[in-house]
């Protein structure tokens, strides 16, 4: 167990230290959700003049979005690394140290969810700047725990894909459920505004419920109403793509 | 010489593609995904004071994937290119008797042949899902080749970010910065319209006028003056880069 706990502490910190030692790979990820926020809110802003619309500006609005996006490229970015890995077979090497197989995805897993902090705290600082409204301190913790889920979850999503196929290649595709679980939401608008065939696939996507928990934090109080279907998502949705993950590392290689 | 060793890479490079679609799906993939949810999600914005007269917000919105997709294929030409420098076969190639530009040239003219299909599929997307192409058949042929030509300067972008880059993960970080670009033209939303400091940058951003020049034969008859400018936008661009790319391969093989 101690074992475990150690390879898991270690390639968090490798990940953490990927961070520093090759910013030309780690700075766009960290940039990449502010970048949307800002873009997004430039280009769309006057939407948030639109009669239904649940904020008073599209910035604080689309802030979550950006958070939820910043989690999903950290997860995709462990997910391509570990393809990185087993193309140069360093993960092979890793593979045949004496630890078991979910100790190592554990410790992957986790180096998503603590480095989807990084690009989230980036946003929220410049949000911040820009004027939009800080949460509670309880939406603050609630913000950080579904971040930090999402995150989590999209490198199991990542670990499979890369197991998989082996490649960098497959980058592209690690990326695409992150994109679609996040934008097939409210992203952009509330339910009302959106057109029938959106909003029936955001009535059944769970990523809606992060993302509004998460948002409820901005645009008004914390409830319990909207805190137990996001947390409930990230629990459901880890123990799904968890149990797929670590399925995959079973079978990798044998 | 250097037109058949060209030739034969920028065939190697589609077979490649061909051979592996998994990888190709993703540059229409992720346009067509936003295509969906930014009509799925703002199509209410058309009733906007000052938005300009459109069959749907869809019309408005294809030549946004069109250029966002193209510059994808952009950043992918630039991973291939990466992964060859990283597994040697670059410098495999470099040892070959053939003119070193065709090493380059062949992946981005695959890239432009691509790019015309990129640009057909979001025509056909449109058509299916009730978009009208107000210019006709010579409309759909200026958005072939503005498309065709953007593809072929984004591709040459990829290329020499990979040269200078000279690792895939490198390449693949550029990714999320293609939207930065896109965000600041009048790509998704109509230039009059978007907020500052967006709406001056968009004044001179080339893709503004390469977005506007596809966009303006399938939402109105054609305007010439918007065309040709999305035209030389796009023509620029090859120039450009092209021309960069050139400057970076020299660099990589006196660094070799």
């Amino acid at each position: 167990m101690r074992d475990s706990w150690l390879t898991i502490r270690a390639l968090t910190a490798r990940a953490m230290n990927e961070v520093l030692r090759v910013p030309g790979a780690a700075i766009p990820g960290i940039l990449a959700p502010t970048i949307f926020m800002l873009g997004l809110s430039s280009v769309f802003g006057e939407a948030a003049r639109l009669p239904g619309f649940t904020a008073d500006d599209f910035r604080t609005y689309i802030v979550p979005v950006g958070l939820l996006q910043g989690a999903a490229f950290a997860g995709a970015a462990t997910g391509v690394n570990m393809a990185r890995d087993i193309e140069r077979g360093w993960f092979d090497r890793l593979l045949l140290a004496p630890q078991p197989r979910g100790a190592v995805l554990a410790g992957l897993v986790s180096s998503a969810a603590f480095r989807s902090l990084l690009p989230g705290t980036f946003l929220v600082v410049v949000a911040l700047i820009l004027g939009v409204h800080l949460p509670s301190f309880l939406g603050i913790v609630l913000t950080v725990v579904l971040v930090m889920g999402l995150a989590a979850v999209m490198a199991c999503w990542g670990s499979v894909v890369a197991l998989r196929f082996r490649t960098q290649q497959a980058s592209p595709l690690i990326q695409i459920l992150g994109f679609i679980a996040v934008l097939f939401t409210t992203a952009y608008a509330p339910f009302a505004l959106l057109t029938p065939w959106l909003r029936a696939i955001a009535h059944i996507n769970p990523v809606t419920y992060v993302l509004e928990g998460i948002r409820q934090g901005f645009v008004g109080d914390v409830t319990w109403a909207d805190t137990w279907p996001a947390l409930l998502a990230v629990i459901g949705l880890l123990a799904l793509l968890g149990a797929w993950a670590v399925r995959s590392m079973r079978r990798f290689g044998t | 010489m250097m037109l058949v060793a060209t030739l034969a890479l920028a065939r190697r490079a589609l077979r490649g593609l061909l051979r592996r679609p998994q990888f190709v799906a993703p540059l229409v993939l992720f346009p067509t995904v936003f295509l969906a949810v930014n009509v799925g999600g703002l199509s209410r914005t058309t009733d906007l004071p000052g938005f300009p007269h459109v069959n749907g917000f869809l019309d408005f919105q294809l030549s946004a994937g069109i250029t966002q997709s193209l510059l994808l294929g952009g950043v992918s030409a630039g991973i291939a290119v990466a992964l060859e420098i990283e597994m040697g076969f670059f410098d495999r190639l470099a040892a070959a008797p053939i003119p070193r530009v065709s090493m380059i040239l062949g992946r981005i003219a695959a890239a432009s042949v691509i790019a015309i299909f990129q640009a057909l599929y979001f025509v056909v997307l449109g058509l299916i899902f009730g978009a009208q192409i107000e210019g006709g058949i010579l409309g759909l042929l200026i958005v072939l080749v503005i498309a065709s030509l953007a593809g072929t300067g984004f591709a040459a972008m990829g290329v020499m970010l990979a040269l200078l880059a000279k690792n895939a993960s490198t390449v693949q970080g550029i990714f999320p910065l293609v939207f930065v670009i896109l965000f600041v033209s009048s790509a998704f939303f109509p230039r009059a319209l978007l907020e500052e400091p967006a709406r001056t940058i968009a004044r001179f951003n080339p893709l503004s006028y390469i977005s506007d020049g596809m966009r303006d034969p399938i939402i109105s008859s054609i305007s010439w003056g918007t065309v040709l400018e999305g035209i030389a936008a796009a023509l620029g661009l090859v120039i450009v880069f092209v021309g960069l790319s050139v400057v970076a391969l020299r660099g990589r093989l006196r660094d070799a």
